[in-house]
């Protein structure tokens, strides 16, 4: 298959967040700085391609009664890598994800491609299959904390673009912006550009309130 | 008693899984859309929390947890790193006899269920509520009820808004937000709500 469309088609087109609703809770939990978000995109990224690829690799000797157990056993030791890692270069930012990092091993996306994806396909493609999910999740992370972290606290990557009112400058900080529920509110947004401009993602509703009649019809 | 009492109620509204620590998320927007659904899914959710974290309990007190295994004569050796690896192991085994059990004796439930019992593997919630128990070193009968409670809540929470959704259909949503987005919105509503429990301390 064409690498470019592997890697690229779950940016935008099949966005794992936006259009198969997987893993959301660290994209809620995570996104009020985006230093915190981008170490949390990088490692989602590394475990979600390298998981891919292992699993790929011993495809065919995982009895499907046992795969599940076999999935997580390959994605778990890969995270306790991460979290020990992290633990020994950046323990304050490790500290602000708490069980975050652990959470990556029951974060849909990754467990998604590895039952939909690796499962099926040689090894180099369920590798850029892996890192193309892990971009686009990484994309929606980023864009949600960009909004959140420049109009909740007037920063970004704890630089300070917007002088707050409190220091003297001139920007109120929107408090709700560093509330959970906030991201909830940026994700539907996001959801709702994107399928405005791609058509074909829009859901059909299962109920359609029927047009008025016009007045001279009727009557 | 009374203390356990105020973990349960603490565990169901004040520290909602899903509204308050957003664990559970995929399933909880996927399998929303009908409350019959939603309440089978619940009560699994329930069945299994209340088995795993007190299990992941016993396995971290006298396996992991540093110093645990002086009863073998090990009392030098930490192996809390393996924790996430374990915890995942009670997890998925757990789910795939409850899957086979679910298959056996209640297929329609197991029907209703189809795709999103093995997912419950990758439940945050599931896992999460044993994080969260071993960073505030809950005791035994604690983790009990705890994990009972977090599963009720988080139940509650998902046929609450099942029975929005099976409401909000009939509603003139943009064409853009239909299904998933404004389902977003609607959580994020929610969730606001619940977060008015936030200062209560029982």
């Amino acid at each position: 298959m064409d690498i470019r469309e592997t890697l690229f088609r779950p940016v935008f087109r099949d966005n794992p967040i936006a259009l198969q609703i997987l893993g959301i809770c660290s994209a809620l939990a995570v996104t009020s700085s985006m230093q915190v978000s981008l170490v949390m995109a990088i490692a989602l990224t590394l475990v979600t391609a390298f998981s891919s690829f292992f699993i790929s690799s011993i495809r065919h000797y995982i009895p499907s009664s046992i795969r599940i157990i076999v999935q997580m056993t390959i994605i778990a030791s890969l995270v306790i890598v991460v979290d020990q890692i992290l633990k020994a270069v950046a323990y304050e930012i490790s500290k602000q994800l708490s069980v975050f990092v652990g959470l990556i091993i029951t974060n849909c996306i990754v467990m998604g491609r590895a039952e939909a994806y690796a499962m099926k396909n040689p090894p180099i493609p369920s590798f850029l299959d892996g890192l193309g999910n892990g971009l686009g999740y990484s994309f929606v992370l980023m864009t949600v904390a960009f909004v959140r972290e420049l109009f909740g606290s007037g920063k970004l990557f704890g630089v300070e673009i917007l002088p707050l009112v409190t220091e003297g400058g001139w920007y109120m900080p929107n408090g709700l912006l560093l509330l959970p529920p906030s991201a909830f509110f940026l994700i539907g947004l996001l959801i709702w550009a994107i399928r405005s401009w791609q058509k074909d993602q829009v859901e059909e509703p299962e109920f359609r309130i029927t047009q008025h009649t016009p007045v001279e019809e009727s009557a | 008693m009374e203390h356990y009492l105020s973990l349960f109620i603490r565990a169901i509204f004040v520290e909602n899984m899903a509204l308050a620590f957003f664990l559970g998320m995929c399933t909880f927007l996927a399998v929303s859309k009908k409350i019959q659904a939603a309440l089978g899914l619940g009560i699994a959710v329930v069945v299994v929390l209340t088995i795993t974290v007190p299990l992941n309990n016993l396995i971290y007190q006298y396996l992991l947890a540093d110093g645990a295994l002086a009863w073998a004569g090990l009392p030098d050796v930490d192996l809390s790193f393996l924790g996430l690896l374990s915890y995942i192991g009670v997890i998925a085994a757990l789910v795939q006899i409850l899957e086979m059990f679910l298959d056996k004796y209640v297929p329609a439930l197991y029907a209703a269920l189809g795709v999103f019992l093995p997912l419950i593997t990758v439940n945050c919630a599931i896992l999460g509520a044993s994080l969260f128990m071993v960073e505030r070193s809950y005791n035994f009968a604690e983790s009990v009820v705890f994990g009972a409670g977090s599963g009720v809540g988080w139940a509650l929470a998902i046929v609450a808004l099942a029975g929005i959704r099976e409401k909000l259909k009939y509603s003139d949503v943009p064409e853009g937000l239909q299904g998933l987005g404004i389902t977003f919105i609607t959580v994020g509503l929610m969730s606001l709500g619940f977060m008015s429990f936030g200062g209560i301390d029982i």
